[in-house]
């Protein structure tokens, strides 16, 4: 499956990263060259196998629905690059 | 099967709506759904937040039993599947109010499967709304953009709460029906405890999903109204857009399945315009999260636990206490209206029982914006009441000034009877002796009454007039016949 | 006073007991070291006041005869861990001035042991990498130059400062993580002992996340048995981790030294890499023929699903990234650039935030996951993974350890491999099974090559296995003998 410069974009929108114009064709030929390499995957017969969903062999761990935590505010805004009264302060979003 | 009567007429002919709900109800808990932060209203901006709510680097997500309980529960209530294996998968996007970057939801293995729910309508008819699946997410923060000009401020305190998305299938075929399903799923997860149902908090919020078609033909493309959280809001959304979608096709366009929100001041439904480019969650399993396992003895033992559900309930209403349909759907509309009737009618007759709770004391709190849990009268005094009415003490119409003396405060019925003189008058001599008056009086009016039987009403009126309501209305006919000669 | 830094953990730690020394002395020795070792760029953040401080209280408790298992211990900390109000930033601009308010579970455990903390280790942006070329704040260069040369070379990555600052001697051990060999490979290219226990046997609670279900934390050390020590304290369940195992904790260092008579180790045959450097088929010759004399019986087994273990782990790894990644957004903490609108300020803070590589990894994740390739890329990679660890699976029928190199090579010039993304990712072939497993790996240096630099062997143990593993390589460290230290040049 081959990676062009709109896919590139695509993909960088998606992942909210900035790419300039004059990299999204290197960078489709970087990630073709990773992908490509990748797809020898298909190689493997893989027909009733189970994906490997988790890597140890317990169930999901429940805790008790006490409150454990809240209340300090300084803990949660103290590294914000924005915060007034309580808020973090970000960028308008325009609906 | 659609009725002729849930049909829309367009200028070209008729149209049938479809509709499926995606109901978001909040989970009652202390804590949220992987964090132990509390949950709840009222709180200051990020006072409610854990380190894992605010996605801070290293944070990892530990899921609350007492939320998945809910879920079962939920799943119970709804006559559903309960999926013994079930997975969380993170559905990936960016907004503010999401700090991981993705929400943990379930996808493709959800922790409840298919159900089924009985609605009925506004008319007493009865109809099946298919449940798809409910599963667990997390709640989103709050944006508020009204603040400042230029910026959003982001409170964090909802973010991470647990919520239970609850699937319809696209069984709804009118703004009515939309309105009355959700008012059912509401009732029963007020029922179950699993969610308070608040709307005006937000604590229950419906997404609409609508399409269009011609009677008998495929479905059309659906437009989905997000977040809509009142009944009226339900239906006028899907009445603006049922017409919108049937505008557009009749001019001969066709629909965009898109986003779209309700404008409740304009009564419309506008696009989201963020969301022009369709969104690709990209869903994969969660790697922080292994896979949910349930105890099929936990699950049973749950089962066992549910309280009685409503439907049920308003069927033993029915037999038990031999009430109408729709005064047994009044009382079990809400739990504690429930209990407090139950309390209210044990040893009593149980009609009588009923229609004071529904017609007066249910009244009185709807005009007055109360609710049962706040009544100021208390199942034990309706009980009285009713009991006083049946040992002949008062007649129902004294009956209401005593309700209204003690809907005031003033006392127990007893004591009410007792401080105002309320007591019926039952004794023979003293009714007639108000009679005889009468009929002295109005020498007239009795002559009159032997041609026209009709005028003992006023009689009886007179007499109750004099004795101050207190005479037994019974008797006074009785006696009156008597002497009139009727 | 310099003499202290040379002392291996385990002298360091009975030295301490005996009070020949105090805390506040090594740990002196060490910052001392650290100043002149800033050529090798190892540390991102050294704490020197805070390290006086905490031996001080060290010393105290030496003094009343308690103290636990580490106590006044100086180590180095991999900055991919949180650490309460001290800076911890990935090796990332992403991550700004960040300062935790909040201590990881294993790092907590290692303070509450008694250790000291010398500052924070350099490493690959967010993990990713295995030269410690990626990092925001320079490469880290190895204590250890070729014969006769100057050329600087790369400690390995990611956790690459601590490698070399526990190979220079600038700490008396490391925590690093290993997500695809980020600590085994740099154990291997530095001369040190580096293990990543069973997946789940330490808590990721306050690691910054790479590969979620990869990520593994572990020691860097001078010795197999100061591994084993070390390892002992960062281990141990964390109910703030649900992926953390409910076992209890062995006491490692004691399975250093016993008899490895009756144990089979198998060598697996798909790990004989076509081009594989002479000098490195010799060393695991020579670790097969050491085991075979302390009494092992050597058996071939087969792992064929070898070979796809890398492009398998470059599916997955980077889609867990691609999610874990996503939080560092501008908006809570970290560096915010751009504007005014809030696609800008998320697109900029990321492409002025983000490295190369770490950019090309995070495309990578999201493309494989978006919509239409999920099945054919994720989905499989995690078939694959399942096939991978039925071949271990059936090899324990077999045997109870795998021998193998840890790297094709030995460290590497810095630049040389950057250019191909690659060539790079070739480094990760002899470990990158073991993390898609789940299974522990050990390190350990076991030869030099002909440019005198070090040469490291693997062990693969079973699930919870590390016993048999550091009784294993405690045989092995004794038959090879390895204890060359690299000439100081700094």
């Amino acid at each position: 499956m081959a990676i062009d410069a709109a896919t590139v974009r695509k993909v960088a929108r998606l992942a909210r990263i900035r790419e300039p114009e004059e990299r999204l064709e290197p960078l489709a030929q970087e990630l073709n060259t990773i992908i490509s390499w990748i797809e020898q995957l298909e190689e493997v017969d893989t027909d009733g196998v189970e994906p490997m969903t988790s890597v140890v062999a317990v169930a999901l761990p429940l805790r008790d629905d006490v409150v454990t935590e809240g209340g300090d505010t300084s803990r949660i805004l103290s590294n914000a690059p924005k915060s007034a009264d309580g808020f973090f302060i970000v960028p308008k979003v325009v609906e | 099967m659609s009725e002729k009567s849930k049909l829309i007429q367009g200028r070209t002919g008729p149209w049938e709506i479809v509709l499926g709900l995606e109901i978001h109800a909040q989970v009652a808990s202390n804590s949220k759904l992987f964090s132990g932060a509390a949950v709840g209203f009222g709180a200051g901006p990020n006072e409610q937040v854990a380190l894992v709510d605010a996605a801070m680097p290293g944070m990892l997500p530990v899921i609350n039993r007492h939320c998945v309980e809910q879920a079962v529960r939920a799943g119970l209530g709804l006559n559903a599947q309960i999926n013994l294996w079930s997975r969380f998968d993170r559905k990936n996007y960016f907004y503010p109010d999401l700090p991981q970057g993705y929400q943990i939801s379930q996808f493709k293995d959800p922790i409840v499967g298919e159900g089924i729910v009985e609605v009925e309508r506004d008319d007493g008819t009865i109809f099946i709304v298919g449940v798809e699946r409910l599963h667990l997410e997390q709640d989103a923060g709050k944006s508020i953009h009204d603040l400042d000009p230029n910026f959003t401020y982001v409170d964090l305190n909802r973010a991470g709460t647990a919520l239970m998305e609850i699937v319809s299938k696209p069984d709804m075929r009118s703004s009515d029906e939309a309105a009355s399903y959700v008012k059912k799923i509401r009732t029963i997860l007020r029922y179950l405890g699993a969610c308070d149902g608040d709307m005006e908090k937000g604590n229950l919020r419906a997404d609409v999903n609508v399409s269009v078609r011609r009677p008998g033909a495929e479905l059309g493309t659906r437009c989905e109204i997000k977040n809509v959280n009142s009944y009226r809001y339900i239906q006028q959304a899907i009445e603006y857009e049922a017409r919108r979608q049937i505008e557009i096709l009749e001019d001969g366009g066709s629909i965009h399945q898109e986003t779209r929100l309700f404008d409740p001041t304009k009564i419309e439904t506008r696009s989201m315009r963020s969301k022009e480019e369709a969104h690709d969650y990209r869903y994969f399993p969660d790697p922080d999260l292994l896979p949910l396992v349930l105890d099929p003895a936990w699950v049973q033992s749950i089962k066992d636990s549910l309280p009685e559900l409503p439907d049920p309930k308003r069927k033993r209403f029915e037999s038990q206490y031999g009430l109408s349909h729709y005064d047994a759907g009044v009382l079990v509309a809400d739990q504690a209206r429930a209990a407090f009737y139950e309390q209210a009618a044990a040893g009593r007759d149980a009609k009588l029982v009923a229609n004071w709770t529904v017609n007066n004391l249910l009244g009185r709190l709807a005009e007055n914006g109360g609710d049962i849990e706040n009544s100021p009268i208390p199942p034990e005094d309706i009980a009285g009441l009713v009991k006083l009415i049946e040992d002949g003490v008062i007649s129902s119409k004294i009956a209401k000034e005593v309700f209204d003396h003690m809907w005031a405060g003033e006392g127990t019925p007893a004591q009410v009877v007792e401080k105002f003189g309320l007591v019926q008058i039952t004794d023979t001599g003293a009714i007639e002796a108000s009679i005889d008056k009468i009929m002295a009086a109005n020498p007239d009016k009795v002559e009159a009454a032997k041609e026209r039987p009709q005028a003992l009403g006023w009689f009886v009126g007179q007499v109750m007039r004099d004795t101050g309501g207190k005479a037994n209305p019974a008797a006074v006919n009785e006696i009156l016949k008597v002497k009139l000669g009727l | 006073m310099s003499d202290l830094t040379k002392l291996t953990l385990k002298a360091a730690l009975a030295g301490l007991k005996a009070r020949d020394f105090s805390s506040v002395d090594i740990t002196k020795a060490h910052i001392e070291a650290i100043e002149q070792a800033r050529g090798l760029n190892a540390y991102v953040l050294e704490t020197p006041d805070q390290a006086l401080a905490m031996a001080a209280e060290s010393d105290a408790r030496l003094a009343r005869g308690e103290g636990g298992a580490l106590e006044g211990a100086p180590l180095g900390i991999k900055d991919l861990f949180c650490t309460d109000g001290v800076r911890s930033t990935a090796a990332s601009k992403i991550l700004g001035n960040f300062v935790p308010a909040y201590e990881s579970t294993v790092t907590s455990q290692l303070w509450r042991d008694g250790a000291v903390m010398l500052g924070k280790l350099n490493l690959d942006e967010f993990a990713m990498g295995s030269s410690n070329e990626t990092s925001a704040f320079g490469p880290v260069i190895n204590p250890w130059r070729r014969d006769g040369s100057d050329a600087a070379l790369t400690p390995g990555g990611s956790s690459g400062g601590s490698a070399a600052a526990t190979a220079a001697d600038l700490c008396l051990a490391a925590t690093a993580t290993d997500t695809g060999g980020s600590i085994r490979q740099p154990a291997a290219f530095t001369g040190t002992v580096g293990i990543k226990p069973t997946y789940g046997r330490c808590s990721r609670w306050g690691i910054i996340a790479f590969a979620s279900s990869l990520d593994q934390a572990g020691p860097i050390a001078k010795t197999v048995e100061d591994a084993a020590i070390m390892l002992r304290s960062m281990s141990g369940h964390d109910v703030k981790d649900s992926t953390s195992l409910p076992v209890e904790v062995p006491d490692f260092a004691s399975y250093v030294g016993r008899s490895v008579k009756g144990l089979r180790i198998g060598v697996p045959k798909e790990y004989r890499v076509p081009g594989m450097p002479a000098e490195i088929e010799k060393l695991w010759a020579d670790g097969i023929a050491w085991l075979k004399d302390a009494g092992c019986e050597i058996v071939e087994v087969s792992l064929p699903h070898t070979k796809y273990a890398l492009p398998a782990y470059y599916i997955v790894a980077p889609a867990e990234a691609s999610s874990n990644l996503a939080r560092y957004d501008g908006m809570r903490y970290g560096l915010r650039a751009g504007g005014p609108s809030l696609t800008d300020v998320y697109e900029e803070s990321r492409a002025q935030g983000f490295g190369e590589e770490v950019k090309r990894r995070i495309l990578i994740g999201t493309y494989v996951l978006s919509a239409g390739y999920y099945d054919a890329y994720y989905l499989k990679a995690q078939k694959v993974r399942r096939r991978i660890a039925d071949d271990f699976d059936q090899a324990w029928q077999t045997c109870d350890a795998l021998l193998t190199p840890t790297a094709p090579s030995a460290a590497f010039a810095l630049g040389e491999q950057s250019d191909d993304p690659i060539a790079m990712y070739l480094n990760d072939i002899f470990t990158v099974t073991t993390n898609l497993a789940g299974l522990p790996g050990l390190s350990l240096p076991a030869g030099r090559d002909a440019q005198g630099l070090p040469l490291g062997l693997q062990l693969i143990g079973r699930a919870l296995d590390e016993g048999t593993l550091f009784s294993l390589a405690g045989a092995l460290e004794r038959a090879a003998g390895f204890t060359a230290k690299a000439d100081r040049w700094w």
